[in-house]
């Protein structure tokens, strides 16, 4: 026993804030499910339970590209669109073939990630082998162009398999599909996903979140995330040392892609009506916030800026008119205490990690 | 010595087996050959031929603006020659990129230092390790059990590399917070880690004082001695150049105007008249 505590104290930093993170999502989960067994937690509180663990996974994927990588990307909720409808049809289709939820539920999200993971090698294969901010201009546009696609997208699915029409023209309706006597639609066009079974849970979402925590951190802490930090911090240094540049920067851009996607396809999972336009600029900023606000490159701070801010708003709800306007407040509150000197002392003294270093600093 | 073989990951104590087949081959570790690049109508460099042996430390220096920097830039691709041949342990590097160049065999340092400033010391060296550590993403991110071997290797290398400018206890700090010197020091180190058969170093002693350059100049040999690799620098300081450097080539106006040994640089009258200008006829 002592030796693993001495193995404990001997390991590194940045592998013990690791623990750190794990351990408080483990916390929080427990601490949640018993309050919500006991029936202390309100039902709007329930609701939030899912989106938060996909938001939070979310915000951990976006952190890879703009924190890590050092790219700033504003597409994200388009990864997440691609990995909600995908995860929404392979659910529906497959909902006689695998009547287990959980099962079913998995394998939307894999799919679903595998989607939005391909869908960001296409965009970033060309783009990421500029330097610039070209990244940023691309994923505008895609979030933009994937609204409108799913927008025109009908999909049904009978006996025979999926059917596809693609209504550019605006005068297609499901009917247009062809489907059989069994068939369902659906994507139905610019209403969305509709009569959707809703399977997602908190639990899934609380795995979720502990993936893409544990795909995150141990990438950034193995040599393909020393390679991409190292192309953040210099990438003339990065590429005399002998760095492929494009392929780690497609690395941690499809990483970051694939985790949205798998969060996509919970969150889409969650609802039983979904619209192309939720996934909108709006979201991506939003997600941007969370990543922003917890510290680039800061894994927990993500985690806890995006359960905050989504908490936040609903809390602020009996203020009626008066919400956004308390929320910017807090934000900039809290953008203004994270960057002051003496508060960021006053959390040094609180944590030892930051104790340590805040003293060599000076 | 095929690719193979370079790219194991070995401590660097242990490396008799690379180190003799290296010093028994006598062929140059790099030749340049009528190099040269033109800016617009600029010559910035012009007719370069300079040959490197296997183990040898050579200085390349000339008044600002020569065109020395941009020699190196040449010979690590980061400016395509648009004539001459740069040959790399007997081959043509014409077609590789800058990070080809490296994996073949050039590793460099630069004049205004380029560190991964906001990771720790320890990491900037094992980075450079890419080339040589075998475990893909998944691996990684699985940790299965070559990851954990590879990665132990890796910290013992890099203590065995900081070991040299006797860094191991600033290993944890972050990069950026070192002072100015050892921020050179450990860009030279993680040159060394790519496992370079030629180093490049821009300007290593600039903004030393004279005692810590004098530690340099016994680490620029040690290295040599240690791993058996070339070493051109470009270096203002002439008590370095001159003590260390076996060959010098001399740089005026993108030109070689002299080469040869330290006394033969030294009583060269063109190197003289470049530097100090001509004596004026009495």
């Amino acid at each position: 026993m002592t030796k693993k505590m001495k193995q404990f104290n001997s390991l590194k930093k940045t592998t013990k804030v690791d623990f750190a993170t794990y351990f408080g999502v483990i916390a929080a989960f427990v601490i949640v499910t018993v309050l919500r067994s006991n029936g202390s937690l309100s039902r709007s509180t329930i609701g939030l339970l899912v989106p938060i663990c996909c938001y939070m996974s979310m915000a951990v994927s976006l952190n890879l590209t703009v924190g890590i990588l050092g790219e700033l990307s504003l597409g994200h909720a388009g990864f997440m669109s691609v990995g909600a409808f995908t995860g929404i049809v392979v659910s529906q289709s497959l909902m006689n073939l695998i009547p287990n939820a959980p099962v079913r539920l998995a394998l939307s999200m894999f799919v679903g990630a595998l989607l939005a993971a391909l869908v960001g090698l296409l965009i970033g294969t060309p783009v990421l082998r500029l330097q610039g901010d070209y990244l940023a201009i691309v994923t505008l546009a895609f979030g933009e162009i994937i609204k409108e696609l799913i927008n025109c997208l009908i999909i049904g699915c009978d006996e025979k398999g999926l059917h596809f029409v693609f209504n550019l023209s605006g005068n297609k309706t499901v009917d247009d599909l062809g489907l059989g006597a069994n068939g369902t639609a659906i994507i139905k066009g610019a209403q969305g996903a509709t009569g959707t079974t809703a399977i997602a849970s908190f639990t899934a979402g609380f795995i979720l979140v502990m993936l893409t925590l544990l795909i995150v951190l141990n990438l950034t802490r193995s040599r393909a995330g020393r390679a991409i930090m190292a192309i953040r911090d210099n990438h003339i240094a990065a590429q005399a040392i002998g760095l492929n540049l494009t392929k780690y920067k497609l690395m941690a851009f499809v990483t970051s892609a694939a985790l949205a996607g798998a969060a996509g396809a919970l969150f889409g999972l969650n609802y039983s009506s979904l619209q192309a336009t939720k996934f909108n600029f709006n979201l991506s900023i939003l997600v941007l916030v969370f990543v922003v606000l917890g510290g680039l490159g800061n894994i927990w701070g993500s985690l806890i800026a995006a359960a905050a801010l989504t908490i936040l708003p609903e809390a602020l709800r009996p203020l009626h008119d008066y919400r956004m306007l308390i929320y910017a407040i807090v934000l900039i509150f809290v953008m203004l205490a994270t960057n002051n000197p003496q508060a960021k002392a006053f959390f040094g003294r609180l944590l030892p990690h930051r104790r340590a270093s805040a003293e060599k600093e000076d | 010595m095929t690719q193979k073989e370079k790219a194991k990951l070995v401590p660097v104590s242990r490396e008799p087996a690379l180190l003799t087949e290296r010093d028994a081959d006598k062929s140059p570790v790099l030749e340049c050959i009528d190099l040269g690049i033109t800016f617009g109508g600029l010559k910035a460099v012009d007719n370069f031929n300079v040959t490197i042996g296997r183990t040898e430390i050579t200085g390349l220096i000339g008044p600002n603006g020569a065109g020395k920097t941009t020699v190196f830039n040449l010979l690590t691709k980061v400016y395509q020659p648009t004539h001459g041949t740069i040959l790399l342990n007997g081959k043509d590097i014409h077609d590789l990129n800058t990070a080809q160049v490296n994996r073949a065999g050039i590793a460099r340092t630069f004049q205004n230092i380029r560190l991964f400033g906001d990771m720790s010391v320890e990491q900037n060296i094992t980075v450079a390790m890419d080339n040589q550590v075998h475990y893909t993403m998944p691996e990684g991110i699985l940790r299965l059990p070559r990851f954990w071997k590879e990665e132990r290797v890796m910290h013992e290398r890099a203590m065995e590399l900081l070991s040299i400018f006797h860094m191991e206890h600033l290993a944890d700090a972050k990069a950026s917070s070192l002072p100015y010197g050892a921020q050179r020091r450990l860009e030279i180190l993680r040159a060394l880690a790519t496992n370079p058969s030629l180093l490049l170093l821009d300007e290593p002693a600039a903004g030393m004082n004279p005692s810590e350059t004098a530690e340099l100049m016994e680490n620029i040999c040690s290295i040599r001695d240690t791993f058996h690799i070339a070493v051109l620098l470009i270096e203002h300081d002439m008590n370095l150049v001159m003590n260390i450097c076996e060959g010098i080539a001399v740089l005026n106006f993108g030109r070689v105007i002299a080469k040869g040994t330290p006394e033969d640089i030294q009583n060269n009258p063109e190197v003289i008249e470049a530097y100090l200008g001509k004596k004026k006829e009495a």
